[in-house]
């Protein structure tokens, strides 16, 4: 663990959330994103300080409507929440606070709260996950509900369902995060407590009145199991590292980049939605055919590189036998292309 | 897509964007009107904004001081209305006399149609969405709205309707319409980005990434300019904000002007026009739908209107696809690469040859053609030629030969009603010819019951409690 610290340097360690999670399942080979989210750095500040600011804020207007569309919900003893899900007069319990100091005791009183299987709403429990090879606490925005011994995983989402739709790719990240929590949850108290089923709530069309859907996510469940066991033990990793290998945001943009060169990345377009060091790995993976998205590389046979691609393709470049099929396709392509562009 | 793929690459290594269309794949409106959308941040489809017009001299700027509020929502909806709408009926005038049903009847369409641009598709999915809310609002009642705002409802459901029939031209965004000729040397993802796309094609591919940071082409703002510009504007009810969204506005504007100049270079692929027939019959069929009074579009589609939507949907998609190739060689080329089309020379000819074998004679020539192209074709396909539609190639036999295949053809359609072949009809000897199992054809639907004939599952009788 003195080596983990020691990669991030003193700044405070960065917290897995299922929103993280989600994202480094989403591209599970890439080992700079394993290792700086294992090391809790800051990944916004590391991308400013070497040149490379993402922009991943979050709109105000968005957080405001978020905020309010939950504290409608959880007014008056959760009131709202409560007609909506139609769980009729059970407890509430508030495990929140977000504070370091007191995760551990927030583990424990989140285990016995929810071990006791009696009926209740339990908001801001602390659950973890063991993610390659570290535990991880998770502080879910959720609330799980606990009836006849089941539990079933909450969330409420600002995004709006109009006549039963919404937003594909909206539901597709909450369906994802949602898994994270089931599984947590599934870890904690055992597969058959916790139910497959989620429970979303939106607001119905274009007003803040909420709808609660139910959404199945076995799917992502085992998507996620799959990649988490894939995902290579990032301490092993660590070890490996070379010690004058830090990510500590004091240090000199010229020395920070020379570290993050020491782990490779798997740089993919849809970095660029989810990552805050997509920016720097984009640059870097410039002229890859990856770096052009999945299809347009499978669609060049897969070669590495753009140049590769573009001497195979006017046979300037001998192709080693694996390529020689890809090398015929893209020579084709080319005499093709050339001829109708004549 | 591997011909695109391999065109990404030499945008790429070029450093410039690269063509993937010889002729323009969309109908070019002499008269378009322009349409930038801008929504507020965490609400459920609230405008913003919009500038709009169809004079690049004359943008028009629609701003909602508090987008939260219903009130100036509906105003907005109100004052675009008033602007839309008039240029949409515009061309509700002069009528032609179309023949159906093999002649033995006439039907009567508007001449031209609207045609309206956005940026990207998040704006054709934000009109979608403001039709939605729009369209059912009462003028009467507890909320009444102007009679301006349910009827800007049912325009927007429409061309957004339209928009997803595959070579619509009555609603188009321009980052697809760039895509469809263009390639850049970055991925589809970063492609979305209005002004980096264009200026990949414009200027190359620094220019795009500085564009990267520029000015956001709606209908979402950036989190960031939210934040620090937008936020306290509106809390303070400050009159500069029309202003600051003006600015934040105009160079998207611009470039879809000089977008629309760009395409405009292009040579219309000759399908288009056929294609803008069918928008100018949909048009025409949806101003009589209003002018009846009719109601606005439902919800959701019941079943037997839903399969007859997914119906025609993929039947315009086929069709798209195979219209595009025959407009287009650069298209057709990704056919040749799957074997689907090849090219080939006429090596020998039997024009006049007649089959008596029937109970009439009948004129059915023999070409055969040489071919070094990979094939994947068997004998008894049907072939078409581009340069020929109206013919058709049986495929009689192939040889395998040391320089690739020769195939026998016979051929039918397209050469007149003599036993003799009229003149130029059947290729020659030495002609250079494309052939492929592609084919135009018209493809009949399943017949689909009618509503009140579907089982309670369906919607049919007895009556569901359905909202739709």
């Amino acid at each position: 663990m003195n080596r983990i610290a020691q990669l991030r340097g003193p700044e405070p360690a960065k917290r897995h959330n299922a929103r993280t999670i989600a994202a480094l399942t989403g591209n599970p080979g890439c080992s700079r994103r394993s290792v700086l989210d294992a090391a809790g750095v800051d990944k916004v500040a590391l991308a400013a300080r070497v040149g490379f600011p993402g922009s991943f804020g979050q709109s105000r207007f968005a957080l405001a409507r978020g905020n309010a569309f939950e504290a409608m919900l959880k007014a008056d003893d959760c009131e709202l929440l409560r007609s909506v899900l139609d769980v009729g007069v059970v407890g509430y319990q508030d495990l929140g606070a977000d504070d370091d100091a007191t995760l551990t005791a927030r583990h424990a009183r989140t285990r016995e709260l929810l071990t006791s299987a009696t009926s209740a709403l339990v908001d801001h429990p602390l659950l973890t996950l063991s993610v390659a090879g570290q535990t991880v606490f998770l502080e879910p925005d959720l609330i799980a509900f606990q009836s006849e011994g089941r539990l079933r995983v909450v969330e409420i989402k600002s995004f709006a369902i109009v006549d039963g739709q919404a937003d594909a790719a909206k539901v597709a990240g909450a369906a994802v995060q949602a898994a994270v929590y089931v599984l947590a949850l599934r870890r904690l108290l055992g597969d058959d407590r916790v139910s497959h089923e989620v429970i979303l709530v939106c607001p119905s069309n274009f007003s803040l009145t909420p709808e609660a859907v139910v959404v199945d996510v076995r799917k992502q469940l085992s998507t996620l199991k799959r990649q988490l066991s894939r995902l290579s033990s990032v301490t092993e990793l660590i070890d490996s590292l070379p010690p004058a290998v830090s990510f500590d945001v004091a240090l000199s943009p010229a020395a920070l980049v020379e570290s993050l060169a020491s782990v490779s990345a798997r740089y993919v377009p849809e970095c660029l939605s989810t990552c805050e060091m997509s920016v720097f790995c984009r640059h870097e993976a410039a002229g890859t055919t990856a770096s052009l998205g999945r299809s347009v590389r499978e669609s060049l046979g897969g070669v590495e590189t753009v140049a590769q691609a573009l001497e195979l393709a006017t046979g300037t470049a001998t192709p080693t036998p694996d390529q020689a099929e890809a090398a015929a396709l893209l020579r084709t392509a080319a005499r093709l292309r050339e001829e109708a562009l004549s | 897509m591997t011909l695109v793929a391999l065109a990404r690459a030499q945008a790429f290594a070029a450093g410039r964007a690269q063509p993937i269309a010889t002729v323009r794949h969309l109908h070019l409106h002499d008269h378009p009107f322009v349409l930038i959308p801008l929504a507020m941040a965490g609400e459920a489809n609230a405008p913003l904004a919009a500038m709009f017009g169809d004079s690049p001299a004359k943008p028009r700027l629609l701003v909602v001081a508090q987008p939260r509020n219903r009130d100036e929502r509906f105003a907005f909806a109100d004052a675009l209305s008033a602007e839309l709408v008039p240029y949409l009926m515009s061309f509700a005038d002069q009528t032609e006399a179309v023949a159906v049903d093999r002649g033995r009847d006439v039907r009567h369409r508007y001449v031209d149609a609207p045609q309206v641009w956005v940026p990207n598709p998040g704006g054709i999915d934000f009109l979608r969405l403001f039709g939605r809310s729009t369209r059912f609002r009462r003028v009467d009642g507890d909320y009444p709205v102007p009679p301006t705002v349910p009827l800007l409802g049912q325009w927007l459901t429409f061309l957004a309707g339209a928009a997803e029939v595959p070579g619509s031209s009555l609603l188009l965004n321009a980052v697809q319409a760039l895509g469809l000729h263009w390639a850049t040397g970055q991925s589809g993802a970063e492609d979305n980005h209005l002004g980096s796309l264009l200026a990949w094609i414009e200027a190359g591919a620094q220019a795009a990434r500085e564009a990267e940071n520029g000015p956001v082409a709606g209908p979402a703002t950036d989190p960031e300019f939210d934040n620090r510009v937008l936020a306290p504007l509106i809390a303070d009810g400050d009159p500069a904000l029309a202003t600051v969204l003006h600015e934040l506005l105009l160079p998207t504007w611009q470039q879809m002007w000089r977008i629309l100049d760009r395409l405009r270079t292009l040579p219309p692929g000759d399908r288009v026009a056929a294609r803008w027939d069918s928008d100018r019959d949909s048009y025409s069929s949806f101003v009589e739908h209003l002018a009846e009074g009719g109601p606005p579009q439902p919800r959701r589609d019941g079943a037997v209107a839903a399969a007859a939507r997914l119906q025609r949907l993929e039947n315009a998609a086929a069709r798209y696809a195979v219209q595009r190739a025959f407009d287009d060689p650069l298209v057709m080329a990704e056919y040749r690469l799957a074997g689907v089309a090849f090219g080939g020379v006429v090596t020998l000819a039997a024009p006049d040859r007649v089959d008596d074998t029937g109970k009439r004679p009948v004129l059915r020539p023999r070409i055969m053609v040489a071919t070094a192209e990979t094939i994947r074709v068997e004998a008894g396909a049907t072939l078409t030629s581009p340069a020929r539609p109206a013919q058709k190639a049986k495929v009689v036999s192939i040889t395998a030969t040391p320089a690739g295949h020769d195939v026998l053809l016979e051929l039918s359609g397209g050469m007149g009603r003599k036993l003799v072949a009229e003149p130029g009809t059947v290729p020659a000897v030495g002609e250079k010819l494309l052939l492929t199992t592609l084919s135009e054809g018209y493809r009949p639907g399943a017949a689909l019951p009618d509503p009140a004939e579907t089982p309670w599952t369906h919607g049919g009788p007895p009556a569901l409690s359905s909202d739709g």
